[in-house]
């Protein structure tokens, strides 16, 4: 017996795992101090927690934790990586390279330094989503002070070649950001074998709190500066000022030290439930597309779009018990469908027919069987009801016909 | 987003969910939107001496574009012509409670009615005076049937 509702949302948000909870509780107790109070007890204690938690989230990226800046989030991470190094490099360059299918985090920002009068390319990606390593080459000039790519894109799992383009960086002598708030914690991220100078990630995308995340900053090889973005009081070496969120940091130290231990487990689960997923829904339907690398993918993602069925409309048949989000236009807050799947090439129409899975460490069996079964049903109602559907079974080639839009 | 209560009763029990044979002479066939945009409604009357006897839709959409144009079938029956073009999208948003989001669903769905009460006009050699929203007023060349797209579906490894 399944328990409804099931969440498979987890690339938006994670549970918070209960031993990060207990981890935490003791810092809305007792231990309540602020980590910057240098004079007495209850600050020491404070600072110690943050410390250990440090450590911890250093730990997971083979960083030193000299080299973690505590934010409120990747978002905020990745705000500071973007606008503090166009600023402390400007006498360098004003060249910035990214991707299209970043997230929101990288690309507003990106449109904000552009304004600036910084130079902004946006590599283009190919139909499963990855960049091309000699467009990235071909991209860079005499002015680029930074290359920002993610590690695994949210939308559709696909992970880029973030070891190959680290060596690219380094050959030319370039910052390499990557924004791995889907990745810390689900893949391996090494910063020193990678090549990574500057690294954004964020605790609830790994069973961890809300509003706290983390900033890797190189202290060596080359040692690398950001401006700050937010001043006042010089914390975290004058990178991120603001009473430290103890609570928060030290519940983000317990999820990596648990997502590091149980990684390569929970990467073997994961994968195993998402082909059961994937082959349970393929057996029963037909023109269902894959969204994203079949392989080169994080393990319990799976974006699929259901031809001739809307996004919202499917949702709405199952959101009761299941909750997994779409890229259709319609469950967007501006009515635009995903840019992400736009930039793979995936037409319009098929963009509003897809939904992401998300799967996570406490999906079982039974709740991907579940899935998978209101999925199916769900889509053959909906097909009997669509117009389309019906005219793909007549023959019908839906890109020859002329619609009378409105 | 929260749905109205009729919103949902249409998503679950669409009324009039299905085709009637377009080459009847006494059917009309509206189908407006495009797959591009999220949104196609097909919407099909059949109509007798004046009146409209029968209605069935299809539609490829949000659940407030499968509501309003369950809706709509509903409306129509038993409506004549001239009473059916007098559906308007902001009745259909009073009925449904549609959030201002959604508006666009009941203008298409008004749409819907028009361009299968137009076709059926055309097919009886009247002069059609249904304006529809937005459309260059073109009627739709004749679909090229072809064989199935061959899909790109990638199968897991």
């Amino acid at each position: 017996m399944v328990k409804l509702p099931i969440y498979m949302d987890h690339q938006a948000t994670t549970p918070v795992d209960p031993r990060v909870l207990e981890a935490m509780l003791p810092c809305f107790r007792e231990a309540f101090g602020n980590a910057a109070s240098r004079n007495h007890p209850f600050g020491w204690q404070a600072e110690k927690l943050v410390e250990n938690a440090r450590a911890q989230i250093a730990h997971i990226t083979h960083a030193d934790p000299k080299e973690i800046v505590f934010t409120s989030g990747a978002t905020e991470s990745d705000n500071i990586a973007l606008k503090g190094a166009a600023e402390m490099y400007r006498e360098k360059g004003n060249h910035i390279i990214t991707q299209v299918t970043e997230h929101k985090a990288i690309l507003d920002t990106a449109k904000y330094l552009e304004k600036q009068g910084v130079q902004v390319t946006y590599l283009p990606v190919d139909p499963y989503g990855l960049i091309s390593l000699e467009k990235l080459q071909a991209a860079i000039t005499d002015k680029t002070i930074l290359i920002s790519i993610m590690a695994a894109n949210n939308e559709i799992g696909t992970l880029q070649p973030i070891e190959e383009i680290g060596k690219i960086a380094k050959e030319k002598g370039i910052l390499f950001h990557v924004d791995a708030a889907q990745a810390v914690g689900k893949i391996p991220m090494d910063v020193e074998k990678m090549g990574i100078d500057i690294l954004s990630f964020s605790a609830h995308k790994m069973y961890g709190p809300k509003g706290i995340g983390a900033l890797y900053v190189r202290k060596k090889n080359p040692r690398v500066r950001l401006a700050p973005v937010i001043h006042g009081g010089g914390h975290e070496r004058g990178v991120r000022s603001g009473t430290l969120n103890v609570p928060g940091i030290v519940g983000f130290g317990k999820a990596c030290e648990i997502a590091e231990r149980e990684l390569p487990e929970e990467t073997k689960r994961l994968l195993k439930l998402r082909t059961r997923l994937h082959e349970t829904i393929t057996g029963e339907l037909d023109e269902v597309y894959l969204n994203g690398h079949p392989e080169r993918r994080l393990p319990g993602n799976l974006n699929l779009s259901f031809a001739f069925v809307e996004g919202e409309s499917l949702l709405m048949g199952i959101n009761e018990e299941i909750a997994v989000s779409s890229g259709s236009a319609c469950t967007s807050a501006t009515l635009e469908p995903s840019y992400v799947l736009k930039a793979l090439g995936v037409g319009e129409d098929l963009a509003h027919t897809s939904i992401r899975f998300g799967l996570g460490r406490f999906n079982s069996e039974e709740e991907v069987d579940y899935v998978a079964k209101r999925i199916i049903e769900t889509v053959k109602r909906l097909r009997e009801m669509s117009p389309l559907y019906e005219m793909a079974k007549e023959g019908i080639d839906l890109k020859s016909v002329e619609w009378k839009k409105e | 987003m929260a749905y109205s209560d009729k919103v949902i009763d249409h998503y679950n029990n669409p009324r009039n969910v299905g085709s009637l044979d377009k080459s009847d002479p006494e059917v009309g066939t509206g189908i407006v939107g495009a797959p591009e945009c999220g949104d196609v409604m097909k919407l099909q009357l059949k109509v007798k001496d004046g009146v409209i006897q029968d209605a069935r839709f299809k539609t490829f959409g949000c659940g407030s574009a499968i509501a309003s144009s369950s809706l709509a079938t509903e409306w129509v029956k038993g409506k004549t012509v001239e009473e059916a073009l007098k559906i308007r999208n902001t009745d259909i948003v009073n009925e449904l409670s549609l959030p201002p989001i959604k508006i666009h669903c009941s203008v298409l769905a008004e749409d819907a009615i028009k361009s299968a009460i137009a076709d059926y006009q055309k097919k009886h050699g009247i002069a059609s005076s249904v304006q529809i929203h937005g459309t260059t007023g073109a009627v739709s060349s004749v679909p090229k049937v072809q064989s199935p797209r061959d899909g790109t579906a990638v199968k897991p490894s």
